[in-house]
């Protein structure tokens, strides 16, 4: 492999990874809170569909984000609603959340564009463009450093950039603030929390809504960055698979960023190992595309040591009974 | 009994309605889209124009549904049949097992059923030569590439789809014989006919890897490799239907399989038994059952060298001059 390959692979490695990050990184701050989320699927569905419906009626991708974002977080604070203020189970509110964004667009996209459930393919003014970060191009030539600077850095659009800067933010918010060093600790204790006078409910909504923002972009960078235009289930299970990410990286944002990278790069790589020939043998398809889920199942049997979650998480705090 | 006669009369007139109902529904033509989707843009859509085409031009009526999951074939089938729904057209390879099922159980209703072959009384058969057509659009690939490397992005890995790929390479074999090849699939399920954003990433690293031109069998996934070419300031070959107007400029020709025209004839022949013609149906050049998409979105990316030789190539084909080998006949691809 040359580095041109190799470089186009790691390219692709960060935008397919960049989904799984927002993602993991959402459903990091909620269950770290004490809030376990199955839902961020439905609600990275919901916000893909939202961004590409809005972008494509008005051409413009600010609204289309603003609308993801929106749809998300109604959709985080309904969770929210179910789970914390009533106090019912947070897996079956994340299930339902799942099923309901599922039903939802496709029937939505049907009603509004009556194309199957697919919005309209959106123009490049209404999509996330790639963005060419300053001396790209003058860079380009210098050999090694300036091909990774050009080819690998440089030339993703916003959500990449946001989601890979939300990594040191999360792992400042979480670490070096008063609300991080609650955040943590209604997760584990929230009677703790509540005795020294600090309202456990609203400390969980706030996690419950940055996790809606933070999915809210993801399910954006599928419609209107990414893609172009929703699609039905477009998310295609990377909740879930951000969720595994969560657990292998036990709950820490540096670790997420590298298992998301890691996934990102599983599939990246799949994708490019497709009928070639390794070692003289013809890899069949379906083994390659298998390779990803295996190498999860291996690494998170064999490689991850015991992932204990934050100790309140999935249970509703009830103050007195 | 003022109200009773009021009750009586609500439910004669329902009743009169279900009849009507049935009634309107005896012998109007049914139509069932396979897993893609009526929209695909593609192939459903192809079939879905077909019928549209129909009730444009007889001021007929038909009835359609679009298939949520594989689940639901047989019953699908059942529903129409026992509705009285004559003919009954699905669009999809997956129907053989479904249709040889149901079609014994309704032996007074014909099925036509495109892409796949089903041995009943009361069954025709349509399939296409994908491999001529997708052959022009391999020559076409070929001699607009100008890095020697053209590219192939399928939908689920089944061996139609490599059908289209054989042709395809056998096409661009034939004008470039040095010419290389990437070929990549979506997926191993019917989830891969709806995965645009897969097929995109497949479609870049095929452009990484030095394609200039990837031709999309894909279904609804395509779009997503329409757009990477189109993003890419690279070409892409769409399928089935003309898609050359979804990226002007970018999008090099279709290669046209004529599902709506097929869907048209049915609709038109199938219903009545003096003209439905059970058995095996082919549609190939010939017949402009598949061919490739020149209009005035991709006029200027085809010159007249590449459409005389192409067109050559076709005459070529139907002639017998030129033997363009059949994947599903033997599943394998000799020479390539």
């Amino acid at each position: 492999m040359d580095l041109v390959i190799i470089l186009s692979t790691l390219d692709a490695t960060i935008r397919l990874s960049t989904p799984l990050l927002l993602a993991c990184l959402a459903g990091l701050y909620s269950e770290r809170a004490g809030v376990f989320d199955i839902g961020l699927e439905g609600k990275m569905l919901a916000a893909a569909f939202g961004a590409a419906a809005v972008a494509a009626v008005t051409n413009n991708v600010w609204l289309g984000l603003l609308a993801g974002v929106g749809v998300s977080l109604s959709t985080s604070a309904l969770q929210g609603a179910a789970a914390i203020t009533l106090k019912g189970n947070q897996l079956i509110a994340g299930v339902a959340i799942n099923m309901l964004a599922a039903g939802l667009t496709t029937f939505l996209g049907i009603q509004w564009f009556a194309q199957g459930g697919r919005t309209p393919a959106l123009t490049p003014d209404s999509r996330f463009g790639n963005m060419t970060l300053p001396f790209a191009d003058e860079l380009a030539g210098v050999p090694v450093l300036g091909q990774i600077y050009s080819e690998l850095i440089s030339g993703h659009n916003l959500l990449v950039y946001i989601a890979f800067l939300a990594v040191p933010i999360t792992w400042f918010v979480l670490y070096r603030t008063r609300f991080g060093l609650r955040l943590r600790a209604v997760g584990e204790n929230p009677k703790a929390v509540d005795t020294a006078g600090i309202s456990v409910i609203a400390l969980r909504y706030q996690a419950v809504l940055i996790t809606g923002l933070l999915c809210g972009l993801a399910g954006a960078f599928f419609s209107i960055a990414q893609g172009s235009g929703f699609g039905n289930n477009m998310t295609a299970g990377k909740g879930f698979i951000a969720l595994a990410a969560l657990i292998f990286a036990k709950w820490k944002p540096v670790p997420a960023m590298f298992t998301c990278l890691l996934f990102g790069f599983l599939d990246a790589l799949q994708i490019r190992l497709q009928n070639t020939d390794i070692f003289g043998v013809t890899v069949p398809v379906q083994a390659i595309q298998a390779l990803p889920y295996i190498l999860t199942v291996v690494l998170l049997a064999g490689f991850i040591g015991k992932a204990v979650g934050p100790k309140a998480g999935g249970v509703a705090y009830t103050k007195e009974r | 009994m003022n109200k009773f006669v009021k009750h009586f009369g609500a439910l004669a007139t329902g009743v009169a309605m279900t009849a009507l109902l049935a009634g309107a529904a005896l012998a109007d033509p049914a139509i069932i889209y396979d897993l893609g989707g009526k929209f695909d843009k593609s192939f459903n859509e192809a079939a879905y124009n077909g019928a549209e085409a129909w009730k444009a031009e007889t001021g007929g009526a038909y009835v359609d549904l679009e298939l949520q999951n594989d689940a639901q074939r047989e019953q699908a089938l059942r529903r129409f049949a026992s509705q009285g729904a004559n003919p009954i057209v699905m669009a999809g390879f997956s129907w053989g097992t479904a249709l040889g099922t149901v079609a014994a159980e309704f032996p007074d209703t014909n099925f036509v059923v495109i892409d796949a072959v089903v041995d009943q009384p009361n069954v025709q058969s349509i399939i296409f030569d994908e491999h001529t057509g997708s052959f022009l659009v391999g020559a076409i690939a070929a001699l607009k590439s100008t890095t020697g490397t053209v590219g192939f992005v399928g939908g689920m890995d089944v061996p139609i789809i490599h059908k289209f790929y054989c042709g395809y390479a056998q096409g661009a074999k034939a004008v470039k014989p040095d010419i290389k090849l990437i070929e990549n699939y979506t997926g191993t399920t019917p989830a891969a006919w709806n995965d645009p954003v897969t097929a995109g990433e497949l479609t870049k690293a095929q452009f990484d890897a030095g394609a200039d031109v990837v031709f999309a069998a894909a279904g609804g996934s395509g779009l997503g490799v329409l757009q990477a070419a189109a993003d890419a300031g690279k070409f892409a070959i769409g399928v089935d239907s003309n898609q050359n107007y979804l990226h002007p400029g970018s999008v090099l020709t279709s290669m046209l399989k004529r599902v709506d025209v097929a869907v048209t004839t049915a609709f038109k022949e199938a219903g009545d038994d003096a003209t439905f013609k059970p058995g095996i149906t082919v549609l190939g050049l010939a017949e402009s059952g598949v061919g490739y998409a020149l209009d005035d979105n991709n006029k200027a990316l085809i010159d007249d060298a590449t459409k005389a030789t192409v067109d050559d190539l076709s005459a070529k084909i139907q002639s017998g001059a030129i033997a363009v080998h059949d994947y599903t006949t033997d599943s394998t691809c000799p020479g390539i």
